[in-house]
Protein backbone atom coordinates (compact mmCIF):
# COMPACT_ATOMS: atom_id res chain seq x y z
CA UNK A 1 0.00 0.00 0.00
CA UNK A 2 1.64 3.22 -1.28
CA UNK A 3 0.66 5.83 0.86
CA UNK A 4 0.95 9.34 -1.04
CA UNK A 5 1.29 12.86 0.95
CA UNK A 6 -1.82 14.35 0.14
CA UNK A 7 0.23 17.50 0.11
CA UNK A 8 1.76 18.26 -3.68
CA UNK A 9 4.86 20.74 -4.45
CA UNK A 10 3.97 24.08 -5.47
CA UNK A 11 2.98 24.32 -9.12
CA UNK A 12 5.91 24.59 -11.48
CA UNK A 13 5.89 25.33 -14.99
CA UNK A 14 4.99 23.43 -17.62
CA UNK A 15 2.42 22.58 -20.65
CA UNK A 16 -0.30 24.87 -20.92
CA UNK A 17 -3.12 21.90 -19.87
CA UNK A 18 -5.71 23.97 -20.21
CA UNK A 19 -5.93 24.38 -23.92
CA UNK A 20 -4.90 20.36 -23.81
CA UNK A 21 -7.67 20.12 -22.41
CA UNK A 22 -9.67 22.28 -24.59
CA UNK A 23 -8.27 20.92 -27.88
CA UNK A 24 -9.06 17.54 -26.24
CA UNK A 25 -13.01 18.08 -26.36
CA UNK A 26 -14.91 15.23 -26.55
CA UNK A 27 -11.87 13.20 -26.12
CA UNK A 28 -11.72 13.54 -22.89
CA UNK A 29 -8.93 12.03 -20.54
CA UNK A 30 -7.66 9.18 -23.12
CA UNK A 31 -6.70 11.87 -25.21
CA UNK A 32 -5.22 13.96 -22.73
CA UNK A 33 -3.28 11.27 -21.17
CA UNK A 34 -2.07 9.92 -24.07
CA UNK A 35 -0.59 13.57 -24.97
CA UNK A 36 0.97 13.07 -21.50
CA UNK A 37 2.70 9.92 -22.46
CA UNK A 38 3.88 11.40 -25.30
CA UNK A 39 5.50 14.01 -22.87
CA UNK A 40 7.15 11.57 -20.81
CA UNK A 41 6.65 10.51 -17.29
CA UNK A 42 3.83 13.39 -17.01
CA UNK A 43 1.36 11.36 -14.72
CA UNK A 44 3.41 11.03 -12.20
CA UNK A 45 4.70 14.57 -12.16
CA UNK A 46 4.19 17.15 -9.45
CA UNK A 47 1.27 19.32 -10.33
CA UNK A 48 1.74 22.15 -12.75
CA UNK A 49 0.05 25.36 -13.40
CA UNK A 50 -3.34 24.50 -12.25
CA UNK A 51 -6.88 25.68 -14.28
CA UNK A 52 -8.63 26.49 -11.28
CA UNK A 53 -7.74 30.16 -9.94
CA UNK A 54 -5.81 29.57 -7.07
CA UNK A 55 -5.01 33.10 -4.81
CA UNK A 56 -3.73 32.33 -1.21
CA UNK A 57 -5.78 30.03 0.18
CA UNK A 58 -9.02 30.66 -1.92
CA UNK A 59 -9.69 28.61 -4.99
CA UNK A 60 -12.13 29.58 -7.78
CA UNK A 61 -13.57 26.76 -9.70
CA UNK A 62 -15.36 27.62 -12.81
CA UNK A 63 -18.07 25.23 -13.62
CA UNK A 64 -18.47 26.07 -17.50
CA UNK A 65 -15.02 24.00 -17.55
CA UNK A 66 -15.17 20.46 -17.87
CA UNK A 67 -11.68 20.77 -15.77
CA UNK A 68 -12.75 22.41 -12.73
CA UNK A 69 -15.64 20.14 -12.88
CA UNK A 70 -12.93 17.48 -12.14
CA UNK A 71 -11.01 19.36 -9.98
CA UNK A 72 -14.25 19.97 -7.81
CA UNK A 73 -14.43 15.44 -7.96
CA UNK A 74 -10.89 15.97 -6.86
CA UNK A 75 -11.10 17.97 -4.31
CA UNK A 76 -13.60 15.81 -2.50
CA UNK A 77 -11.36 12.61 -3.23
CA UNK A 78 -8.75 14.69 -1.53
CA UNK A 79 -10.96 14.95 1.48
CA UNK A 80 -12.36 11.21 1.73
CA UNK A 81 -8.58 9.76 1.20
CA UNK A 82 -7.01 11.86 3.26
CA UNK A 83 -9.89 11.08 5.90
CA UNK A 84 -9.56 7.19 5.54
CA UNK A 85 -5.26 7.31 5.62
CA UNK A 86 -5.81 8.82 8.78
CA UNK A 87 -8.41 6.64 9.88
CA UNK A 88 -6.82 2.95 8.88
CA UNK A 89 -3.43 4.46 10.62
CA UNK A 90 -4.67 5.86 13.49
CA UNK A 91 -2.65 3.96 16.53
CA UNK A 92 -6.10 2.74 18.12
CA UNK A 93 -7.80 1.59 14.58
CA UNK A 94 -7.38 -2.20 15.66
CA UNK A 95 -9.48 -1.75 18.68
CA UNK A 96 -11.91 0.90 17.82
CA UNK A 97 -13.12 -1.69 14.78
CA UNK A 98 -13.99 -5.09 14.73
CA UNK A 99 -12.36 -7.06 11.68
CA UNK A 100 -15.42 -6.52 9.51
CA UNK A 101 -15.61 -2.83 9.94
CA UNK A 102 -11.56 -2.45 9.50
CA UNK A 103 -11.71 -4.44 6.40
CA UNK A 104 -14.14 -2.23 5.42
CA UNK A 105 -12.70 1.20 6.20
CA UNK A 106 -9.78 0.25 4.75
CA UNK A 107 -11.47 -0.63 1.52
CA UNK A 108 -12.49 2.62 1.36
CA UNK A 109 -9.06 4.04 1.69
CA UNK A 110 -8.01 2.05 -1.11
CA UNK A 111 -10.81 3.42 -3.45
CA UNK A 112 -10.65 6.46 -2.24
CA UNK A 113 -7.21 6.81 -3.07
CA UNK A 114 -7.54 5.14 -6.25
CA UNK A 115 -9.86 7.86 -7.29
CA UNK A 116 -7.58 10.70 -5.91
CA UNK A 117 -4.84 9.60 -7.71
CA UNK A 118 -6.85 8.73 -10.77
CA UNK A 119 -8.22 12.74 -11.09
CA UNK A 120 -4.73 13.85 -9.96
CA UNK A 121 -3.10 12.12 -13.21
CA UNK A 122 -6.18 12.71 -15.35
CA UNK A 123 -5.74 16.35 -14.44
CA UNK A 124 -1.98 16.75 -14.55
CA UNK A 125 -0.65 20.56 -14.22
CA UNK A 126 -4.34 21.78 -14.24
CA UNK A 127 -5.17 20.02 -11.05
CA UNK A 128 -5.68 22.09 -7.77
CA UNK A 129 -2.69 21.95 -5.44
CA UNK A 130 -2.83 19.47 -2.54
CA UNK A 131 -5.76 20.87 -0.30
CA UNK A 132 -4.70 20.97 3.26
CA UNK A 133 -7.25 18.99 5.76
CA UNK A 134 -8.67 19.90 9.26
CA UNK A 135 -9.98 17.14 10.86
CA UNK A 136 -9.35 18.72 14.22
CA UNK A 137 -12.85 18.13 14.93
CA UNK A 138 -13.25 14.26 14.77
CA UNK A 139 -12.32 11.69 16.93
CA UNK A 140 -10.59 9.01 15.01
CA UNK A 141 -10.62 6.41 17.99
CA UNK A 142 -14.58 7.19 18.65
CA UNK A 143 -15.71 4.23 16.19
CA UNK A 144 -19.42 6.55 15.96
CA UNK A 145 -17.70 9.71 15.13
CA UNK A 146 -15.55 7.84 12.43
CA UNK A 147 -18.59 5.99 11.12
CA UNK A 148 -20.96 9.03 11.16
CA UNK A 149 -18.37 11.42 9.23
CA UNK A 150 -17.49 8.74 6.83
CA UNK A 151 -21.39 8.23 6.24
CA UNK A 152 -21.61 11.97 6.03
CA UNK A 153 -18.50 11.96 3.34
CA UNK A 154 -20.01 9.10 1.24
CA UNK A 155 -23.19 10.62 0.95
CA UNK A 156 -21.82 13.92 0.11
CA UNK A 157 -19.73 12.52 -2.24
CA UNK A 158 -22.90 10.96 -4.21
CA UNK A 159 -25.18 13.86 -3.97
CA UNK A 160 -21.56 15.90 -5.68
CA UNK A 161 -20.99 13.41 -8.47
CA UNK A 162 -25.02 13.36 -8.75
CA UNK A 163 -25.33 17.45 -8.95
CA UNK A 164 -22.21 17.96 -11.19
CA UNK A 165 -22.63 15.66 -13.89
CA UNK A 166 -24.98 18.43 -15.86
CA UNK A 167 -21.87 20.49 -16.16
CA UNK A 168 -20.00 17.87 -17.95
CA UNK A 169 -19.62 18.83 -21.67
CA UNK A 170 -17.37 15.84 -22.41
CA UNK A 171 -19.60 12.49 -22.45
CA UNK A 172 -15.62 10.94 -21.73
CA UNK A 173 -15.87 12.58 -18.59
CA UNK A 174 -19.53 12.25 -17.43
CA UNK A 175 -18.95 8.14 -18.29
CA UNK A 176 -16.01 8.17 -15.82
CA UNK A 177 -18.01 10.55 -12.94
CA UNK A 178 -20.90 7.80 -13.37
CA UNK A 179 -18.01 4.76 -12.55
CA UNK A 180 -17.17 6.68 -9.56
CA UNK A 181 -20.04 7.62 -8.62
CA UNK A 182 -22.04 4.40 -7.89
CA UNK A 183 -18.92 3.09 -5.96
CA UNK A 184 -19.32 6.19 -3.56
CA UNK A 185 -22.97 4.94 -3.12
CA UNK A 186 -22.07 1.70 -2.43
CA UNK A 187 -19.65 3.00 0.14
CA UNK A 188 -22.87 5.24 1.97
CA UNK A 189 -24.48 2.14 1.81
CA UNK A 190 -22.12 0.43 3.76
CA UNK A 191 -21.13 2.27 6.34
CA UNK A 192 -24.84 3.08 6.69
CA UNK A 193 -25.61 -0.39 7.52
CA UNK A 194 -22.28 -0.64 10.10
CA UNK A 195 -23.77 1.85 11.87
CA UNK A 196 -27.35 0.19 11.69
CA UNK A 197 -27.70 -3.02 10.62
CA UNK A 198 -30.62 -5.14 8.72
CA UNK A 199 -32.72 -1.77 8.53
CA UNK A 200 -33.06 0.60 5.78
CA UNK A 201 -30.93 2.86 6.61
CA UNK A 202 -28.59 2.19 3.82
CA UNK A 203 -30.56 3.53 1.29
CA UNK A 204 -32.97 6.09 3.34
CA UNK A 205 -34.55 7.40 -0.29
CA UNK A 206 -36.18 6.21 -3.44
CA UNK A 207 -33.86 9.27 -4.80
CA UNK A 208 -30.58 9.93 -3.67
CA UNK A 209 -29.62 13.83 -3.68
CA UNK A 210 -28.40 16.02 -5.97
CA UNK A 211 -26.59 18.62 -4.74
CA UNK A 212 -24.98 21.94 -5.82
CA UNK A 213 -21.33 22.60 -5.97
CA UNK A 214 -22.28 25.55 -3.39
CA UNK A 215 -24.10 23.44 -0.88
CA UNK A 216 -21.18 20.44 -1.43
CA UNK A 217 -18.84 22.89 -0.84
CA UNK A 218 -20.53 24.83 2.38
CA UNK A 219 -20.43 21.32 4.03
CA UNK A 220 -16.92 20.48 3.36
CA UNK A 221 -15.80 23.55 4.39
CA UNK A 222 -15.11 22.97 7.42
CA UNK A 223 -12.65 20.17 6.91
CA UNK A 224 -10.50 22.05 4.10
CA UNK A 225 -8.25 25.00 5.30
CA UNK A 226 -8.77 26.58 1.50
CA UNK A 227 -11.56 28.35 0.72
CA UNK A 228 -13.23 26.99 -2.52
CA UNK A 229 -15.63 28.83 -4.31
CA UNK A 230 -17.65 27.55 -7.39
CA UNK A 231 -18.75 29.55 -9.96
CA UNK A 232 -20.76 30.00 -12.95
CA UNK A 233 -22.96 26.92 -11.77
CA UNK B 1 -31.57 20.95 -4.49
CA UNK B 2 -34.49 22.96 -4.80
CA UNK B 3 -32.27 25.61 -6.37
CA UNK B 4 -32.68 23.11 -9.30
CA UNK B 5 -36.44 23.75 -9.71
CA UNK B 6 -36.07 26.89 -11.74
CA UNK B 7 -33.96 25.52 -14.26
CA UNK B 8 -36.32 22.95 -15.05
CA UNK B 9 -38.58 25.54 -16.09
CA UNK B 10 -36.01 26.97 -18.02
CA UNK B 11 -35.73 23.79 -20.44
CA UNK B 12 -39.36 24.26 -21.29
CA UNK B 13 -40.76 25.95 -23.96
CA UNK B 14 -43.84 28.32 -22.34
CA UNK B 15 -46.64 26.13 -23.84
CA UNK B 16 -45.06 23.37 -21.32
CA UNK B 17 -44.18 25.54 -18.59
CA UNK B 18 -47.88 26.31 -18.72
CA UNK B 19 -48.71 22.72 -18.68
CA UNK B 20 -46.39 22.02 -15.91
CA UNK B 21 -47.36 25.46 -13.88
CA UNK B 22 -51.16 24.41 -13.58
CA UNK B 23 -49.93 21.00 -12.50
CA UNK B 24 -47.70 22.41 -9.56
CA UNK B 25 -50.09 24.62 -8.35
CA UNK B 26 -52.71 21.49 -8.24
CA UNK B 27 -49.79 20.07 -6.36
CA UNK B 28 -49.82 22.65 -4.21
CA UNK B 29 -53.58 22.67 -3.29
CA UNK B 30 -53.23 19.15 -2.73
CA UNK B 31 -55.22 18.29 -6.02
CA UNK B 32 -52.15 15.85 -7.12
CA UNK B 33 -52.84 12.41 -6.66
CA UNK B 34 -49.80 10.39 -8.96
CA UNK B 35 -47.55 8.10 -6.52
CA UNK B 36 -44.82 9.51 -7.27
CA UNK B 37 -45.19 13.37 -6.64
CA UNK B 38 -46.81 12.60 -3.21
CA UNK B 39 -43.77 10.39 -2.82
CA UNK B 40 -41.40 13.45 -3.97
CA UNK B 41 -43.27 15.80 -1.51
CA UNK B 42 -43.59 13.35 1.52
CA UNK B 43 -39.74 13.25 0.62
CA UNK B 44 -39.24 16.38 0.64
CA UNK B 45 -37.46 16.90 -3.12
CA UNK B 46 -40.14 18.44 -4.43
CA UNK B 47 -37.32 18.89 -7.46
CA UNK B 48 -37.98 15.35 -8.06
CA UNK B 49 -41.75 15.46 -8.29
CA UNK B 50 -41.40 18.62 -10.23
CA UNK B 51 -38.56 16.77 -12.73
CA UNK B 52 -41.72 14.09 -13.25
CA UNK B 53 -43.95 16.39 -13.94
CA UNK B 54 -41.69 18.58 -16.22
CA UNK B 55 -40.90 14.88 -18.48
CA UNK B 56 -44.72 14.23 -18.54
CA UNK B 57 -45.26 17.58 -19.91
CA UNK B 58 -42.61 16.71 -22.48
CA UNK B 59 -43.86 13.19 -23.50
CA UNK B 60 -46.82 14.64 -24.68
CA UNK B 61 -45.45 13.83 -27.83
CA UNK B 62 -42.61 15.97 -27.55
CA UNK B 63 -39.79 13.72 -25.64
CA UNK B 64 -37.03 12.41 -28.28
CA UNK B 65 -37.44 9.20 -29.62
CA UNK B 66 -33.99 8.11 -28.11
CA UNK B 67 -35.12 8.99 -24.84
CA UNK B 68 -38.11 7.41 -24.69
CA UNK B 69 -36.08 4.67 -25.68
CA UNK B 70 -33.73 4.93 -22.63
CA UNK B 71 -36.51 5.81 -19.84
CA UNK B 72 -38.44 2.86 -20.96
CA UNK B 73 -35.94 0.22 -21.10
CA UNK B 74 -35.07 1.90 -17.55
CA UNK B 75 -39.07 1.50 -16.78
CA UNK B 76 -38.58 -2.74 -17.90
CA UNK B 77 -35.47 -3.09 -15.56
CA UNK B 78 -37.68 -1.12 -12.91
CA UNK B 79 -40.78 -3.41 -13.31
CA UNK B 80 -38.47 -6.05 -12.98
CA UNK B 81 -37.51 -5.56 -9.82
CA UNK B 82 -40.17 -3.99 -8.21
CA UNK B 83 -42.52 -7.02 -9.06
CA UNK B 84 -39.96 -9.47 -7.78
CA UNK B 85 -39.72 -7.79 -4.62
CA UNK B 86 -43.21 -7.42 -4.17
CA UNK B 87 -43.28 -11.25 -5.13
CA UNK B 88 -40.48 -12.23 -2.53
CA UNK B 89 -42.12 -9.57 0.15
CA UNK B 90 -45.74 -11.38 -0.41
CA UNK B 91 -44.28 -15.01 -0.21
CA UNK B 92 -44.77 -16.00 3.51
CA UNK B 93 -41.95 -17.73 4.70
CA UNK B 94 -39.27 -16.61 1.99
CA UNK B 95 -37.55 -13.89 3.62
CA UNK B 96 -36.95 -13.71 7.38
CA UNK B 97 -38.33 -11.31 9.63
CA UNK B 98 -34.78 -10.00 10.55
CA UNK B 99 -34.37 -9.17 6.57
CA UNK B 100 -37.85 -7.92 5.81
CA UNK B 101 -37.07 -4.03 6.34
CA UNK B 102 -34.01 -4.25 3.89
CA UNK B 103 -36.06 -5.78 1.14
CA UNK B 104 -39.57 -3.99 2.04
CA UNK B 105 -36.99 -1.14 1.61
CA UNK B 106 -36.15 -1.65 -1.72
CA UNK B 107 -39.19 -3.31 -2.72
CA UNK B 108 -40.92 0.42 -1.99
CA UNK B 109 -37.78 1.74 -3.83
CA UNK B 110 -38.58 0.17 -6.69
CA UNK B 111 -41.99 0.79 -6.83
CA UNK B 112 -41.34 4.35 -7.09
CA UNK B 113 -38.63 4.19 -9.42
CA UNK B 114 -41.78 3.09 -12.20
CA UNK B 115 -43.80 4.78 -10.97
CA UNK B 116 -41.74 8.06 -11.55
CA UNK B 117 -40.62 6.55 -15.18
CA UNK B 118 -44.45 5.77 -16.14
CA UNK B 119 -44.99 9.24 -15.04
CA UNK B 120 -41.96 10.72 -16.91
CA UNK B 121 -43.13 8.96 -20.24
CA UNK B 122 -46.98 9.50 -20.04
CA UNK B 123 -49.05 7.46 -23.00
CA UNK B 124 -45.35 6.34 -24.06
CA UNK B 125 -44.99 4.03 -21.21
CA UNK B 126 -44.68 0.61 -22.34
CA UNK B 127 -46.64 -1.64 -20.39
CA UNK B 128 -45.53 -4.04 -17.69
CA UNK B 129 -44.18 -7.42 -19.68
CA UNK B 130 -44.98 -10.55 -17.64
CA UNK B 131 -42.01 -12.11 -15.80
CA UNK B 132 -40.23 -15.27 -14.95
CA UNK B 133 -38.24 -14.78 -12.22
CA UNK B 134 -36.79 -18.37 -12.75
CA UNK B 135 -34.96 -17.24 -15.96
CA UNK B 136 -36.59 -19.95 -17.70
CA UNK B 137 -37.88 -17.56 -20.48
CA UNK B 138 -41.74 -18.63 -19.46
CA UNK B 139 -41.04 -22.14 -18.44
CA UNK B 140 -41.09 -21.53 -14.85
CA UNK B 141 -38.28 -24.24 -14.77
CA UNK B 142 -35.24 -21.77 -15.48
CA UNK B 143 -31.75 -21.76 -13.39
CA UNK B 144 -33.26 -20.29 -10.29
CA UNK B 145 -36.56 -22.31 -10.04
CA UNK B 146 -36.71 -21.96 -6.14
CA UNK B 147 -36.71 -18.78 -6.20
CA UNK B 148 -39.47 -17.80 -3.89
CA UNK B 149 -39.12 -20.99 -2.38
CA UNK B 150 -35.24 -20.85 -1.24
CA UNK B 151 -34.11 -17.53 0.72
CA UNK B 152 -30.45 -18.13 -0.79
CA UNK B 153 -31.42 -17.85 -4.80
CA UNK B 154 -33.74 -15.47 -3.93
CA UNK B 155 -31.18 -12.83 -2.71
CA UNK B 156 -28.77 -14.06 -5.49
CA UNK B 157 -31.21 -13.04 -8.28
CA UNK B 158 -31.62 -10.11 -6.23
CA UNK B 159 -27.68 -9.27 -6.41
CA UNK B 160 -27.79 -10.04 -9.99
CA UNK B 161 -30.76 -7.78 -10.38
CA UNK B 162 -29.44 -4.88 -8.46
CA UNK B 163 -25.66 -5.04 -10.03
CA UNK B 164 -27.22 -5.31 -13.95
CA UNK B 165 -29.59 -2.00 -12.97
CA UNK B 166 -26.52 -0.05 -11.74
CA UNK B 167 -24.46 -1.17 -15.11
CA UNK B 168 -27.72 -0.27 -17.35
CA UNK B 169 -28.66 3.41 -15.80
CA UNK B 170 -24.79 3.94 -15.97
CA UNK B 171 -25.02 3.03 -20.12
CA UNK B 172 -27.32 5.47 -20.61
CA UNK B 173 -25.86 8.60 -19.60
CA UNK B 174 -24.68 9.79 -22.47
CA UNK B 175 -27.71 9.27 -24.05
CA UNK B 176 -29.32 11.58 -21.89
CA UNK B 177 -26.42 13.65 -21.43
CA UNK B 178 -28.60 17.07 -23.48
CA UNK B 179 -31.65 16.64 -21.38
CA UNK B 180 -29.88 17.71 -17.86
CA UNK B 181 -32.65 17.27 -15.56
CA UNK B 182 -33.49 13.86 -16.97
CA UNK B 183 -29.71 13.16 -16.95
CA UNK B 184 -29.71 14.06 -13.37
CA UNK B 185 -32.85 12.35 -12.54
CA UNK B 186 -31.78 9.18 -13.70
CA UNK B 187 -28.38 9.74 -11.92
CA UNK B 188 -30.06 9.54 -8.64
CA UNK B 189 -31.61 6.25 -9.20
CA UNK B 190 -28.36 4.96 -10.56
CA UNK B 191 -26.85 5.59 -7.25
CA UNK B 192 -29.82 4.54 -5.18
CA UNK B 193 -29.28 1.07 -7.43
CA UNK B 194 -26.01 1.27 -6.21
CA UNK B 195 -26.84 1.38 -2.39
CA UNK B 196 -29.36 -1.76 -2.89
CA UNK B 197 -26.61 -3.36 -4.79
CA UNK B 198 -23.89 -3.15 -1.64
CA UNK B 199 -26.82 -4.33 0.98
CA UNK B 200 -27.55 -7.25 -0.76
CA UNK B 201 -23.98 -8.47 -1.36
CA UNK B 202 -23.20 -7.99 2.03
CA UNK B 203 -25.79 -9.22 3.54
CA UNK B 204 -25.36 -12.46 0.95
CA UNK B 205 -21.98 -12.66 2.70
CA UNK B 206 -23.93 -12.56 6.27
CA UNK B 207 -21.95 -8.71 6.55
CA UNK B 208 -18.62 -10.11 6.78
CA UNK B 209 -17.26 -7.78 3.62
CA UNK B 210 -15.40 -10.54 2.26
CA UNK B 211 -14.77 -11.60 -1.41
CA UNK B 212 -17.22 -12.08 -3.53
CA UNK B 213 -19.92 -10.50 -1.10
CA UNK B 214 -18.31 -7.28 -0.41
CA UNK B 215 -20.24 -4.16 -1.44
CA UNK B 216 -18.11 -3.63 -4.28
CA UNK B 217 -17.38 -5.96 -7.07
CA UNK B 218 -13.65 -7.22 -6.97
CA UNK B 219 -12.58 -8.19 -10.57
CA UNK B 220 -15.00 -9.69 -12.44
CA UNK B 221 -15.84 -12.45 -9.45
CA UNK B 222 -19.41 -13.35 -9.07
CA UNK B 223 -20.45 -16.83 -6.87
CA UNK B 224 -23.81 -16.81 -8.41
CA UNK B 225 -23.90 -19.38 -11.39
CA UNK B 226 -25.46 -18.06 -14.51
CA UNK B 227 -24.54 -14.16 -13.97
CA UNK B 228 -21.50 -14.06 -15.72
CA UNK B 229 -22.75 -11.18 -18.22
CA UNK B 230 -23.56 -9.20 -15.37
CA UNK B 231 -20.48 -9.00 -14.01
CA UNK B 232 -18.31 -8.99 -17.48
CA UNK B 233 -15.85 -6.50 -17.99
CA UNK B 234 -15.53 -5.39 -14.29
CA UNK B 235 -12.07 -6.29 -14.05
CA UNK B 236 -11.15 -3.47 -16.37
CA UNK B 237 -8.71 -1.20 -15.12
CA UNK B 238 -7.89 0.83 -18.15
CA UNK B 239 -9.58 4.30 -17.14
CA UNK B 240 -9.82 7.29 -19.31
CA UNK B 241 -6.97 5.45 -21.37
CA UNK B 242 -4.74 5.17 -18.69
CA UNK B 243 -4.00 1.75 -16.67
CA UNK B 244 -5.29 3.11 -13.20
CA UNK B 245 -2.93 0.12 -11.92
CA UNK B 246 0.57 1.76 -12.72
CA UNK B 247 -0.61 5.56 -11.23
CA UNK B 248 -1.42 4.38 -7.90
CA UNK B 249 0.13 1.97 -4.62
CA UNK B 250 -3.37 0.37 -4.24
CA UNK B 251 -3.61 -3.44 -5.26
CA UNK B 252 -5.10 -4.47 -8.88
CA UNK B 253 -8.56 -5.61 -6.91
CA UNK B 254 -8.30 -2.45 -5.28
CA UNK B 255 -8.54 -0.45 -8.76
CA UNK B 256 -11.48 -2.86 -10.07
CA UNK B 257 -13.15 -2.06 -7.05
CA UNK B 258 -12.79 1.68 -7.43
CA UNK B 259 -14.74 2.18 -10.76
CA UNK B 260 -18.45 0.35 -12.31
CA UNK B 261 -18.39 -0.62 -15.57
CA UNK B 262 -21.13 0.94 -17.63
CA UNK B 263 -23.02 -2.04 -19.86
CA UNK B 264 -24.61 -1.27 -23.45
CA UNK B 265 -28.75 -1.26 -23.88
CA UNK B 266 -27.86 -4.55 -25.81
CA UNK B 267 -25.52 -6.44 -23.29
CA UNK B 268 -28.25 -5.55 -20.42
CA UNK B 269 -31.46 -6.86 -22.71
CA UNK B 270 -29.56 -10.31 -23.39
CA UNK B 271 -28.83 -10.51 -19.34
CA UNK B 272 -32.72 -10.00 -18.55
CA UNK B 273 -34.35 -11.83 -21.56
CA UNK B 274 -34.38 -15.19 -20.12
CA UNK B 275 -36.86 -13.29 -17.32
CA UNK B 276 -38.71 -11.81 -19.44
CA UNK B 277 -41.76 -14.00 -21.25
Amino acid sequence: MQMQDNSVPAPSGGTNRRDMLRAAGLGGVALLLAGCRQGGADLFAPAGPALALVNGNNITLDFSTDTDVLNYAYALEQLEAAFYIQVVTHPDFASTFDANEQRVLSDLRDHEVVHRDFLAAALGPAALPGLTVDFSMITFNSRTNVLETARTFEDLGVSAYNGAARYLTSTAFLGLAGKIVSVEARHASAIRSLLSERTGAFAPMAFDAANTPQTVLGAADPFIVENITAVNT
Amino acid sequence: MTSKSPSILQTLDEDVQSQLLSRRDAIVRGGASSAVVMAGLKMASVPVALAALAQNAFAQGRLPTSVNGVLNFALTLEYLEAEFYNIGMATSGLIPASDRTIFGTIQEHENLHVAFLRNALGRSARPKPTFDFTAGNGSGTGPFEDVFDNYATFTAVAQAFEDTGVRAYKGQAPTLQPYKDLLQAALTIHSVEARHAAEVRRLRGNFMDLVPNKGWITQDITDIPGTEATYAGEDNTIQGGVDVTTITGVSDDGVTESFDEPLTMAAVLAIVDPFIV
